[in-house]
């Protein structure tokens, strides 16, 4: 499956990534190249392979419903880029 | 013997005995760091101040307290992937911009109350996404033992820091050989501990059902008593597990009798570096010397790792990434709307090799390349678990190399992803199992270059590789040579 | 050519925990911005959900009470997308494997019972709150609500027209305020709903093209956007045009729907399982436990209600169509069983005063303005003829927000009935005395005047004559009079 330069572009969006056309072309290739050493999983049957599910074997991690955070809102904004009384400021929202 | 240069045990006792300070032992690594950090680059950020005040503290509490934990007004390194509240928090990206932590990491909360002295925060590739700490977006790190050459990666600067005797030992964190290949690379001792040994509460994810953090350090026995340090169940990290922590110290009995060691054929085959296969092949026959029964094992999917990781690992990346977005804290570029906004923050904020694998991760996981890609790799990886799972119902443990070949220059595999990450290749499949895996020194090659052997164990047995690695290093001298650092 | 509506519904219904999903924040409602966030609702780097128990109780009972499937081992999942609400760049959702699948709400169309099936029920996080106007080239965000529990009720496309969509709504909301474990307020949003409609020819089985419809924040409004986006679409199609997919925000001012401005790029969310979080495992223990202590929901509730009661249909529906009422109905009725009566009062004099003070919005009602146990008491009192039911009115309305019983009231404020037959008859003696001309009006034939001559005497004792003795007492002696 070759990989092409829209595939690459729209992907770019999917991730919220701007690409320099040369960056795109760089990517197209370098990506495609991996992409096709990847085709080697495909060698492999897996049709009675159940995917793995989980990196830990247990199940059930919970927590009881308790407040338990004391709220600093000072904290929470303090690394904010811009931001309005005790909201986070962001471009427009468009909808 | 310099203080700097003592190992974590050592010091450990110095300090109990009052024959050394915490306070003076800290001013000897600053001073370390201050004469050697110029050319070895291992520091993105250093708390001195933070740390005088903890070592004075922690030399109060020496003087208080009869049992106090081996850690107490120890220096550390941490990779500058956690979170130590109100400390710059890099992560080796620009898109962090000048985050200072809101919080406490569960492992550096662990460390403070076990009485460390956290000195600072060493680099790493960007979001711990490379095998050379070139992808920094500051610098690259540089390897003690040769300048020309790279610390590995992704904990490249915890290495060479450690190496260089920069600390007594640090933390890294390990998501496809992170902190084991730069430890090989380094000449030191470096452990992954088993998925859920350690809580990820509070370092940065890059990918989730494969990161862990784990201890760095000069021995084998110092890797013991960090990891006891750190390891345990935490409430804030849903995947760590409940379950005791042995006292890893106590299997360091020397004895290997009987012991079954597994060579898995698989990573013998392809190329390994001559110097390499040579120096395993010695450590084998000197772990055999020792009274441990070797045979070989066969791990079939190893070819498929690779490819299986780098699906896996970028998809839950691209996803774990996605809050790097310009809003709430980082770097914000000044778009002329929003979604402008969202593309060049993320254009100017990650580096190259993070975009390759955010957008490998995103096309992995986008409408219509999900079963091919994604639930494909999920499949493949359970059946790399299940090698593991069949081959320890033979062996007790496995040996291997940790990287193909010993460090490589700096510049010569960036400009290659596809051959960076194949270079990868002996301890990848290690995160995808969830297996726990140490790496410690076996030698070198013509240049001076240390070599590493990486010895898997079975789910939450850290124990019997601590045992296995501390008999072999009983019987070497290769954890005690250091680098020269007065290099042309 | 006539067309019908195919109507499905995707319900988000706020949890009623005390902390949010996946981290301790509290859920509070109403605070000042960003005043319930941490690091975890915040998305900042390095840290993990871990997921609240409850959470998984609340719709285990969800499920349990709309006749779901349970999923044995169900599985969080990331959706991905951009937004500057998201705090993550993901919403942990469900989406493989959700935890209840596969049920249904019966509902009630005039008297014949129409089954909505589900498809789903899955656990997820909210979202923060934008603030978009007045703020120049700037949009605020408030994640107080980032991380508040939700469930996803979604249906099939089983209703066919406006109308049944709102009955499907209160039905379930109903069943989620049975059960506890959702508040039912569409004001502040803990009760959401999206629709997709389509529309095609009456008799026809093939969907049409489908549009959803969000921004819904009340009963009218999700009527009034369905009945316009049905004509809409019929419009468009009796026009020759084309339908499109596509979302479309209703504007409750001009009462229209108009596409969303944003196309969110392709919808791509790149769902796949969150490997932070542990896949939840319930058993058959687990979902018994939850079974046995289920409240009895709102159809079954009100069927008893018809057979124990013995009250109309109207009365049955009204009083079970909120456990709160319900409850208070049965609280009064268990402590004076005339339960027509105590309905009476309810459905009247109480629901006048609960919209009034606009309590039958809060939807759920912890402070009652009168106590059940006084409703109860005054209805007694009547029984009795301790008190008139004109007085009773006025015992009522002493009794909003008082902490005083009616019999209390009734002896301080001297309302006691008065059936003293000396002091009635003195009573009207007076009045006859006093209206000479009305009383040869009423021998003449109009018999109107038995009235008014009542009135009078009521006047005169203050409405406390017992009006059945006034009654009797007045014609004997009207008729005693003529006979002499």
């Amino acid at each position: 499956m070759e990989l092409t330069l829209k595939e690459v572009q729209h992907v770019a969006v999917l991730a919220r990534l701007r690409l320099t056309p040369e960056e795109e072309k760089q990517f197209t290739e370098q990506l495609g190249r991996i992409l096709q050493y990847m085709e080697k999983l495909g060698q492999l049957d897996t049709s009675q392979v159940e995917p793995f599910d989980h990196a830990a074997t247990s199940a059930n991690a919970f927590r009881d419903d308790i407040v338990s955070n004391t709220p600093n809102p000072a904290a929470i904004l303090a690394n904010a880029p811009a931001k309005e009384q005790t909201f986070f400021r962001v471009p427009k929202i468009i909808e | 013997m310099s203080l700097y240069s003592l190992t974590l045990h050592d010091a450990s006792e110095k300090l109990r005995k009052r024959e050394i300070s915490s306070q003076e032992l800290i001013e000897a690594v600053f001073q370390r760091i201050s004469d050697t950090d110029d050319d070895i680059r291992a520091y993105l950020t250093l708390c001195r101040d933070a740390a005088l005040a903890q070592a004075k503290q922690a030399d109060r509490r020496l003087q208080q307290e009869s049992t106090s934990s081996p850690l107490l007004g120890i220096p550390i390194a941490v990779k500058d992937n956690f979170l130590i509240q109100g400390v710059r928090t890099t992560c080796a990206s620009k898109i962090l911009g000048d985050f200072i932590a809101p919080y406490d990491g569960s492992t550096v909360a662990r460390l403070r109350s076990a009485g460390a002295v956290i000195i600072g925060k060493t680099n790493l590739d960007e979001f711990a996404m490379g095998s050379s700490a070139e992808n920094s977006a500051f610098f690259s790190t540089r390897n003690p033992w040769n300048f020309d050459r790279v610390p590995g990666g992704s904990s490249g600067g915890s290495a060479a820091a450690v190496a260089a005797d920069q600390c007594v030992a640090a933390l890294g964190t390990d998501t496809g050989g992170s902190i084991r290949q730069p430890a090989a690379f380094c000449g030191i001792v470096g452990l992954k501990p088993t998925y859920g040994r350690v809580s990820r509460y509070g370092i940065i994810a890059f990918a989730s059902s494969m990161d862990q953090v784990g201890p760095m350090t000069k021995d084998v026995r110092d890797c013991a008593l960090l990891l006891e340090a750190i390891s345990g169940h935490d409430q804030a990290d849903a995947t760590s597990v409940n379950r005791p922590v042995p006292k890893y110290s106590e299997s360091l009995t020397g004895d290997i009798k009987s012991l079954r060691l597994g060579i898995p054929k698989e990573y013998f085959t392809t190329g390994l570096q001559p110097a390499v296969e040579q120096s395993i092949g010695a450590a084998i026959g000197q772990l055999e010397k020792s009274g441990a029964i070797i045979q070989e094992i066969s791990l079939p999917h190893t070819e498929y790792a690779v490819a299986v990781y780098y699906i896996v690992a970028t998809a839950e990346a691209s996803s774990n990434l996605a809050r790097y977005d310009g809003m709430r804290f980082g770097h914000r570029a000044a778009g002329k709307d929003l979604t402008e906004t969202y593309m060049l923050s993320r254009e100017e904020g990650f580096g190259p090799e993070v975009k390759r694998r955010i957008m490998l991760g995103t096309y992995a996981l986008s409408a219509g390349y999900y079963d091919a890609y994604y639930l494909k790799a999920q499949r493949v990886r359970a059946l790399i678990r299940r090698d593991f799972d069949e081959a320890f119902k033979h062996c007790d443990a496995i040996i291997t190399p940790t990287s193909p070949t010993t460090a490589f220059k700096i510049g010569e595999k960036i400009q290659n992803p596809l051959e960076m990450y194949l270079s990868d290749i002996c301890t990848i499949s290690i995160n995808l199992a969830g297996v726990p895996a140490l790496s410690l020194p076996c030698g070198f090659d013509a240049g001076g270059l240390p070599i590493g052997m990486q010895i898997i164990g079975k789910h939450f047995d850290e124990s019997t590789i601590l045992r296995a690695a501390y008999a072999y290093e009983q019987q070497t001298h290769w954890h005690k040579k250091k680098p020269r650092l007065n290099q042309p | 050519m006539k067309y019908e509506s195919v109507i499905g519904l995707e319900v988000h219904a706020q949890l009623l925990t005390q902390s949010k999903i996946f981290c301790g924040c509290s859920t509070q409602f109403g605070q000042a911005p960003n005043y319930n966030t941490c690091a975890v609702c915040i998305g900042f780097p390095g840290v993990l959900p871990v997921l609240n128990k409850k959470v998984v109780e609340f719709a285990i009972r969800a499920g349990l009470a709309t006749h779901c499937e349970i999923t044995r081992s169900s599985r969080l999942a990331r959706k991905n997308y951009f937004y500057p609400d998201l705090p993550k760049g993901y919403q942990i959702s469900q989406y493989e494997l959700p935890i209840c699948a596969n049920g249904y709400v019966d509902i009630d169309l005039d008297g014949t019972s129409k089954r909505v099936r589900l498809t789903r029920i899955h656990m997820e996080e909210d979202a923060g709150k934008n603030i978009h106007d007045g703020h120049g080239d700037s949009s605020l965000v408030d994640f107080n609500r980032a991380g508040v529990p939700l469930l996803e009720i979604v249906s099939e496309p089983d209703m066919r027209n406006p109308a049944e969509a709102g009955i499907y709504l209160r039905t379930l909301r109903a069943i989620l305020q049975y059960l506890d474990i959702c508040d039912g307020n569409m004001e502040q949003g803990s009760f959401r709903c999206d629709a997709n409609i389509s529309i095609r020819p009456q008799g026809t089985d093939a969907l049409g093209t489908k549009v959803e419809i969000k921004n819904l924040n009340s009963f009218k409004a999700i009527e009034k956007a369905l009945e316009y986006e049905t004509a809409r679409q019929m419009d468009t199609l009796s026009e020759g045009g084309k339908l499109i997919q596509e979302t479309r925000l209703w504007d409750e001012n001009k009462e229209q729907t108009r596409a969303m401005r944003s196309k969110e790029s392709a919808h791509d969310y790149r769902y796949f399982p969150d490997p932070d979080l542990l896949p939840v495992v319930i058993d058959e223990k687990w979902i018994d436990e939850i079974h046995t202590s289920l409240p009895e929901l709102p159809g079954t509730r009100r069927s008893r209600f018809l057979s124990q009661y013995a009250l109309p249909l109207y009365d049955a529906e009204l009083l079970t169509s909120r456990r709160d009422i319900a409850d208070y109905f049965e609280t009064a009725v268990t402590i004076y069983p005339n339960a027509k009566a105590i309905s009476n009062w309810i459905m009247g004099e109480l629901f006048r005063i609960l919209k009034e003070r606009k309590l039958d919005q809060q939807l759920y009602i912890k402070t009652w303005p009168v106590r059940a146990e006084y409703l109860a008491e005054l209805v007694q009192l009547i029984d009795q003829d301790k008190i008139s039911g004109k007085i009773a009115k006025m015992v009522f309305d002493a009794l909003v927000d008082a902490e005083r019983s009616p019999q209390t009231i009734v002896k301080e404020k001297g309302l006691e009935q008065v059936s003293d037959v000396a002091r009635i008859e003195t009573s009207i003696d007076q009045i006859l005395a006093a209206y000479p001309k009305q009383i040869a009006d009423y021998r003449g034939g109009n018999e109107k005047i038995f009235g008014f001559l009542v009135g009078q005497v009521m006047k005169s004792m203050q409405g406390k004559a017992n009006p059945q003795k006034v009654n009797e007492i007045l014609k004997a002696k009207l008729s005693c009079t003529i006979s002499t």
